[in-house]
């Protein structure tokens, strides 16, 4: 069908001055528009209220439908195992084993890690969870992922907090509905977690990059650390993510960089455990980070007074300079700190 | 159903039918953002833009420009973007098929294919330019696959659209 030669509709005056004040209030709208997005750009938590009640109206339809879902993928699954189950049951019962030989070998080295904290005095904060959750959906149609749970500020969940699953780490959330919230994953582009390798300890920061996968970056140049099959867990730098929860397996290396997939995939895990911020201070504005810390995140051992008269020496094995002035976070009346509350 | 309206409301029914629902049909493609499975890379098309543009191509008088604004404003609360994305690159679009319709006298099939594929790919384009600069550092080729089967799910999107307006016009 071809369209008429000209978009004046008629004779009429108010058909004329309709589709111009169309065309006005098209182009204003666009504007409008640009001035919101520069406002989203500057402030991502401007529109908090309203997207967060958006949030709270659209959730509960990804929520019902989850279960659906889920059920018909079991069912899928679930086909599937039994049709494998004598190679499957061999494979699992090789696994069981290597994992019992494993499991052994952890509680000691556990053991081993209790008591030399313990010597240490270190005070680990966090490892409580705030809210145990489902993901019911995630974006999809845009180069951000993000994905939405279905317990929202009155669980307690609030910006900041970050969220993982049995097997790794998630994400962490984003904004918050009174029921819903909405996570950024670790695959988003606008992702960094701290990681370390832990066979030996190198720093590197995980980068998402939005198509499912991880780019691993580390601060040293020349050498590339990482090997296939290397799994990262997270550091603690940076004070929002809690320490050894495992990110992402090492699947290629690019020159300087590897590229890594996640652990956990939030299509599949069921349960998302939405944790504290691991130190408080950060997640709060920068001037209250300047007031002196009340709740320490790491105490360091108990810098004991020396005898009067007498100052430390360094033939003294418990002698470490670095101790002797107050540390920020350390706490001056507290013995070797409790987890604080 | 007889071809002929028996009774008032009979009517009345079938003009809702004629006057909204390529409006309903619009709205339901958007909320299809709400299904619940979880994507880890973008591969699926945005619909609710395919349906809105299609809706478009096939019937340009039934909406003036300013609607896509409306339509973006509940596209972007429903799939979490951010506010004034859609408003703004669906409008962009509408008025860009507006100068494009009063250049061409005359569109075929293949025709609003292309327009089809040149929105698609603006779209595309814009959606990853904003995220950006939200701070999502991803390159363009993240947005390569999405683009290629937006493009690619065009005709399927246009039969169904077709069939919805047979349905509504038909008696």
């Amino acid at each position: 069908m071809a369209p008429p030669k000209n978009r004046r509709p008629g004779f009429s005056r108010r058909a004329q001055f309709g589709l111009f004040i169309g065309y006005v209030v098209a182009i204003a709208g666009m504007v409008v528009a640009v001035l919101l997005l520069v406002v989203a750009v500057v402030d991502p938590r401007g529109f908090q209220a309203i997207k967060g009640a958006a949030l709270d109206v659209t959730a509960p339809v990804s929520s019902g439908g989850r279960s659906v879902v889920g059920f018909f993928s079991g069912m899928v699954d679930g086909v599937g195992n039994y049709f494998r189950a004598g190679s499957q049951n061999a494979e699992l019962r090789r696994e069981l084993e290597e994992a019992r030989r494993e499991l052994v070998r952890r509680q000691a080295l556990e053991y081993e890690n209790r008591r030399l904290h313990a010597l240490l005095g270190l005070a680990r904060e966090a490892g409580d969870e705030v809210a145990v959750t489902r993901i019911v959906s995630s974006s999809f149609d845009s180069p951000r992922r993000l994905a939405t749970l279905s317990a929202g500020s009155t669980s307690g969940i609030a910006p900041g907090q970050p969220v993982r699953s049995a097997d790794g780490l998630i994400g962490r959330v984003i904004e918050t509905g009174r029921w819903a919230s909405r996570i950024l994953l670790v695959t988003d582009g606008a992702s960094s977690v701290p990681v370390m390798l832990p066979r030996d300890g190198t720093p590197a920061i995980a980068v998402g990059r939005g198509d499912g996968t991880i780019e691993l970056r580390t601060l040293e140049v020349g050498q590339n650390p990482f090997r296939r099959g290397d799994v990262l867990i997270t550091s603690g730098i940076g004070g929002v993510f809690p320490p050894n929860i495992p990110v992402a397996r090492v699947t290629r290396i690019e020159g300087d960089t590897a590229i890594a997939q996640p652990t956990a995939d939030p299509a599949r895990s069921d349960y998302a455990i939405v944790e504290r911020i691991y130190q408080r201070a950060a997640s709060g504005p920068l001037d209250e980070a300047s007031r002196p810390i009340v709740a320490p995140p790491v105490a360091g051992p108990p810098a004991a007074a020396p005898a009067p008269g007498q100052p430390r020496r360094q033939s003294d094995p418990r002698y470490q300079p670095g101790l002797q002035q107050q540390q920020p976070g350390a706490v001056a009346s507290q013995g070797p700190a409790g987890p604080p509350r | 159903m007889s071809r002929i309206a028996g009774s008032g409301t009979e009517v009345a029914i079938r003009d809702f039918r004629f006057r909204n629902v390529p409006m309903l049909s619009t709205l339901a493609a958007i909320l299809l953002a709400l299904l619940p499975f979880v994507f880890s890379s973008p591969m699926v098309p945005d619909l609710g833009f395919l349906v809105l543009i299609t809706w478009r191509l096939l019937r340009p008088e039934i909406w003036p420009a300013q609607v896509a604004l409306g339509f973006g404003l509940f596209a972007d609360l429903v799939a979490g973007h951010p506010i004034g994305q859609s408003m703004l690159l669906w409008t962009l679009v509408f008025l860009a098929m507006d100068f494009v319709d009063s250049r061409l006298g005359f569109r075929d099939y293949l025709m609003d294919w292309l327009l089809a594929a040149a929105a698609i790919l603006l779209h595309g384009a814009g959606t990853w330019y904003i995220a950006l600069l939200m701070g999502s550092d991803t390159g363009f080729i993240v947005m390569l696959p999405q683009i290629g089967v937006s493009i690619l799910a065009y005709p399927l999107v246009a039969r169904i659209v077709l069939g919805l307006d047979r349905w509504r016009l038909g008696r």
